[in-house]
């Protein structure tokens, strides 16, 4: 039950981009239209997760067992920036109608600071994980749910700021005035979540 | 003179925050309080100097393919020394900006700045831009942390200002960053219009 715990917690209760502020660009950027919204939450699915596993293997085996702590940025980064082009050229080669949709949104996610943010926690064991012993299980549901948690957010995002469109805005608010607005409404919105995990987390005798 | 010029232009005509709207989740996230507002600027400050003055001094030496890669290294191992030194000397704040310390490797503001400025021009007008382009940030970043420490405490700097009863604690969370940016953004829109 407390992956299931894992997963509403970081969708809803923390989420990603509202509560934590990480991936603030792409949520800014990329969110004109519901459908490269979907696009780009679909390759940050992907992307977050593959890289969780890797970095997490990384730390474990590399750093930690040559005692390179220090080097943790550096070598994340690196691994990731590498890692988005790899699945670029075997996405372009094996499934040329997945990279036809994802393809543009690859390059951006490298400086998408939600992918080397969540890297970190989970390669650190500074995420919550309910109780849980932090792992390689509890580390990839997390960047699972994380990622679906930013998608949640910039899907419902675009899908009002295509509404906002319509609307007659004072000339100093259009833009990412009102979008930033709009984002904190969504977070106060957001925030009625909280309290959530720990009744579910009673309610499931945790 | 042509340098004084470089740095205003940092400051005021491509502000990171308010003009060019990039870095947002460091803006975000770290400005509960002026204090630490200042400490993030601050440490992208450092970062943005040295990365610019040492691509500018290698961008014969680095090859065009690889640029953007070789700019990534040199990024993260200033944000590496930074890390050290903070954890030495300023603990606490670096407990405070936790993950946003590492994450400077991924502020759209120093690759950008690298690619933009360092990699075209040479290392002394290369850190007047980062000299500009940082106090700009940390400017920005000072000024959204008062206004939400203000709004949400009745402190600013940790000193109060009015009775602590009439603070608004949405300013401190969540919600009430995106909502300061939006607004400190309108009011930064209306006056460069004026």
């Amino acid at each position: 039950m407390a992956y299931i715990l894992i997963f509403i917690t970081a969708i809803f209760v923390n989420n990603v981009v509202l509560s934590q502020f990480l991936g603030i660009c792409p949520f800014l950027g990329v969110s004109k239209k519901v459908q490269t919204a979907l696009g780009m939450s679909a390759a940050v699915v992907f992307v977050l997760t593959l890289a969780t596993v890797v970095t997490y293997l990384l730390q474990k085996y590399v750093l930690d067992a040559f005692d390179l702590g220090y080097l943790q940025t550096i070598a994340f980064i690196l691994v990731i920036a590498s890692l988005v082009q790899l699945v670029e050229i075997v996405l372009k080669k094996v499934s040329p109608a997945l990279y036809q949709a994802l393809g543009v949104f690859l390059p951006l996610i490298t400086t998408n600071c939600c992918i080397l943010g969540v890297a970190i926690l989970v390669a650190d064991g500074t995420y919550n994980a309910q109780g849980l012993e932090p792992n390689l299980l509890t580390g990839v549901i997390y960047a699972f749910s994380t990622a679906i948690g930013f998608g949640l957010a910039l899907i419902l995002f675009a899908a009002i700021r295509e509404q906002l469109a319509l609307v007659n805005i004072p000339k100093g608010m259009q833009g990412t005035s009102i979008a930033l607005i709009v984002a904190g409404l969504m977070a106060m919105a957001f925030m009625g979540f909280s309290g959530v995990d720990q009744g579910l987390a009673s309610l499931f005798g945790l | 003179m042509k340098n004084f010029k470089i740095l205003l232009n940092g400051i005021i005509n491509e502000n990171p925050t308010f003009v060019l709207l990039l870095g947002m989740c460091p803006t975000l996230g770290t400005t509960s309080s002026a204090i630490n507002g200042m400490g993030m600027g601050l440490a992208t400050l450092f970062v943005l100097i040295c990365s610019n003055v040492v691509i500018s001094a290698l961008k014969n030496l680095i090859p065009d393919l690889v640029r953007i890669p070789a700019y990534i290294v040199v990024i993260a191992s200033f944000v590496t020394l930074l890390q050290m030194i903070m954890q030495a000397y300023v603990p606490g704040l670096y407990k405070t900006l936790g993950i946003f310390i590492p994450l400077i490797v991924v502020n759209c503001i120093i690759l950008g700045r690298a690619e933009a400025f360092a990699s075209k021009n040479k290392p002394i007008p290369s850190f007047f831009d980062g000299l500009g382009i940082g106090l700009g940030f940390t400017l920005a970043l000072t000024l959204l942390g008062m206004v939400r420490e203000f709004l949400g405490t009745g402190k600013i700097f940790d000193l109060p200002v009015v009775p602590e009863n009439y603070g608004m604690l949405i300013f401190v969370l969540a919600p009430g960053a995106f909502i300061a940016l939006g607004y400190l953004i309108a009011i930064v829109n209306k006056l460069r219009k004026a």
